[in-house]
């Protein structure tokens, strides 16, 4: 793992908004280090504050309390000019860019580098190119961003805040509106910048799957509103990313440490017994049983799989399936 | 040899500049127009001699080119480019394409600034300064006052409320909460106060004289020349307010800058000219079509000459019947309405759109 360190820091951070004359607390007692040369991913459901958090870290909203520090300073002091060129941000706003190419957009993000008419030198056009290239629209460089993909657009956006080269980049739901490829692709780009250009990069995801596996460092926003924080593997061995729903015992979702997802508790009637060496065809086997309320384990009786198309029930009669539909048709007919 | 980005680059340059060669060819055309036809025509070598200095042998067709129709080109193309950037600055700003100074309310607050003045005070001012500068200076302040409250209202709702579409709903019922003042106004105003008022309501760009074209040119172009060291961070907007100020714009410093220049565009328009409408809706779409692109560098001096040029359209066809002028609020929604749903039905395939 490269060498990292500390480039923004909450601590005892409170966050929410001012409503009339009450402050309305969302998330409290927040501690947290923002890493360079890491992808963190933050983790929480709808309403928990990862908005108003990536704000605050932003210095687009006061803390209701506690500092956020960036080099050495409170995130307040910094002016709109000097803060733009320490963090960019990726939101999922609706711009009226349309009628701007991909080149004019990326070139936006030299906004705090350039003069008051906004001229870009030699410098500035190289960097322009090398961002579209880093996020792979160079390609697109002079369609019009209206005629880009949902995907393309967000790689337009990553470029341009490539381009306003910051150590810090902030991206607010990146993969929420793209397609499966898509999502894969915006986040092993994130990971492949993070690490090649030694950025902090954090975002907010629902994506669980993509977060787990790419995802260096997580910020778990729990569901009594704190955020836990540390390397992705142990915030999953931990029970850290359980965290993030409410259960009690039978209801709730729930994480499945081994497989990485949550789901809700299986609430079985009877169980059946696998065998077999294929670990993949178990866990299949396990799945449809589990959609139809049975367990993979259990007395009544025994399920041995050798390949797809031959899978043998035994309970109180022996049958012999070549498919796993007729396995279940089997089982609860 | 040149690479393909180098060619790119140079083609979108040339589109530029083809775009407003035609725009100023077609502003001298229109201008020249305006000249020659009118409730008189004067044959254009003689208008081309009395402009020139030459002189004309007819005293009558020097008079009307000197202190009625030069007054009334200059005023109309200034009022157009006027308006023109008054709506542009303000869709960007209000990230609305619908946003446009009398959509807004702007223009009601600056006829209701001028009907305080005209009809309140009216009396007692037409004594004290009559058409003098004084007068026009009293009928400014008053049509800036009324803006300057509309965009500070507008403003404050922009703050409460995030969707433009919401924000255009309450800009309209302003607009109309003003108009209602307006009507009280008359209900209880003398009736020569009345008829003036209509009469200025009707939009007319022969109301700048040469005695107060000097004003009204100094005003309209010092604004115009403010809007465009804005570029930079106009183009910024384009993403929205989150991303500007993560770009480093100041926001505050910028909407205000932005809301005064329309402002102060809109209530000079409105104070001379009346309440024009759809000019400002209108011709930045018309700038965006022509130039295929939203950076404004390039479409605020386009959205500049086309919105003189529309003007001009205009005033011509408003001197075109024999007996007397056609209202200009006549003529520039049989213009704009056209454009305005070709633009809202073909919303797709419009890039500035998506």
């Amino acid at each position: 793992m490269q060498t990292t360190h500390s480039v923004l820091s909450a601590s005892n951070l409170s966050i929410g908004y001012h409503s009339g004359n009450n402050a309305v607390t969302v998330m409290q007692d927040i501690n947290l280090q923002l890493h360079s040369s890491r992808l963190t991913a933050m983790l929480g459901r709808n309403g928990i504050g990862k908005s108003t958090l990536l704000r605050t870290i932003a210095g687009a909203q006061p803390a209701i309390e506690g500092t956020v520090q960036l080099g050495g300073r409170n995130i307040g002091s910094y002016r709109p000019r000097e803060l733009s060129r320490q963090m960019s941000l990726v939101y999922t706003d609706r711009t009226q860019a349309g009628g701007l190419t991909v080149r004019q957009l990326v070139s936006l993000g030299r906004y705090p580098h350039t003069g008051f008419f906004g001229r870009l030198g030699k410098h500035d056009r190289n960097v322009v190119t090398q961002s579209m290239a880093a996020a792979g629209i160079a390609h697109k460089e002079t369609a019009f961003v209206a005629e880009l993909s949902d995907g393309e657009r967000q790689k337009a956006m990553i470029a341009r805040a490539l381009a306003q080269e910051t150590p810090i980049m902030l991206l607010d739901e990146p993969t929420s509106f793209l397609d499966v490829a898509s999502r894969i692709e915006v986040m092993t780009l994130l990971h492949r910048l993070a690490h090649d250009e030694h950025k902090a990069i954090l975002l907010s995801t629902h994506d669980i799957a993509q977060a787990l596996s790419l995802a260096d460092e997580l910020w778990v926003a729990t569901h009594d509103h704190h955020i836990l924080q540390g390397c992705t593997e142990d915030c999953i061995l931990s029970g850290a990313v359980q965290q993030m729903f409410a259960h009690d015992g039978q209801n709730g979702i729930i994480f499945d440490t081994a497989l990485g997802n949550f789901e809700i508790p299986l609430q079985a009637t009877r169980g059946y017994t696998l065998r077999g060496d294929n670990p993949t065809l178990l866990r299949w086997i396990a799945n449809a049983l589990r959609r139809n309320g049975i367990a993979a384990t259990g007395d009544a009786g025994t399920i041995i799989a050798n390949t797809p198309t031959d899978i043998t029930l035994t309970s109180q009669h022996t049958t012999h399936c070549t498919s796993i539909a007729e396995l279940l048709a089997a089982i609860t007919q | 040899m040149m690479d393909m980005g180098k060619i790119q680059i140079l083609g979108r340059n040339v589109r530029g500049g083809v775009v407003i060669a035609a725009l100023c060819v077609a502003a001298v055309v229109l201008a020249a127009a305006n000249l020659t036809i009118g409730a008189v025509d004067i044959p254009l070598h003689e208008v081309w001699n009395i402009i020139s200095g030459t002189g004309s042998d007819n005293d009558v067709w020097e008079l009307i080119i000197t202190q009625s129709r030069l007054p009334l080109v200059a005023t109309a193309a200034l009022s157009g480019a006027a308006l023109a950037i008054a709506g542009l600055l303000m869709q960007t700003l209000f990230n609305n394409p619908l946003a446009d100074p009398s959509i807004l309310g702007v223009s009601s607050g600056s006829s209701l600034g001028v009907a305080v003045v005209m009809l309140l005070l009216g009396g007692e001012l037409g004594t004290l300064f009559g058409s003098t500068i004084g007068g026009y200076i009293s009928i400014l302040a008053g049509a800036m006052v009324g803006a300057a409250a509309i965009l500070a209202t507008l403003m404050l709702f922009s703050t409460l409320v995030r969707s433009g579409t919401i924000l255009l709903i309450i800009g309209i019922m302003i607009s109309f909460l003003a108009s209602s003042f307006i009507s009280l106004l008359n209900f209880f105003s003398t009736q020569e106060g009345v008829h003036s008022y209509v009469i200025w309501g009707l939009g007319n760009f022969s109301g700048v004289t040469n005695s107060s074209l000097p004003l009204f040119a100094i005003v309209t172009l010092l604004a115009i020349g403010w809007s465009m060291l804005l570029c930079k961070p106009l183009d910024a907007l384009l993403l929205g307010n989150r991303y500007a100020e993560s770009l480093g714009v100041n926001l505050r410093h910028t909407r205000n800058s932005l809301l005064l220049i329309a402002g102060l565009l809109t209530a000079t328009v409105t104070a001379f000219c009346g309440p024009i409408g759809f000019i400002g809706l209108v011709v930045p779409h018309i700038a965006r079509l022509l130039l295929n692109s939203s950076s404004h560098s390039i479409l605020l001096p386009c959205t500049m000459l086309a919105g003189a040029v529309v003007a001009l359209m205009c005033q011509l066809v408003s001197v075109l019947p024999a007996s007397g002028m056609i209202p200009i609020n006549a003529i520039t929604p049989i213009v704009g309405v056209p454009i305005i749903i070709h633009i809202i039905l073909n919303r797709n395939k419009i890039k500035y759109f998506n």
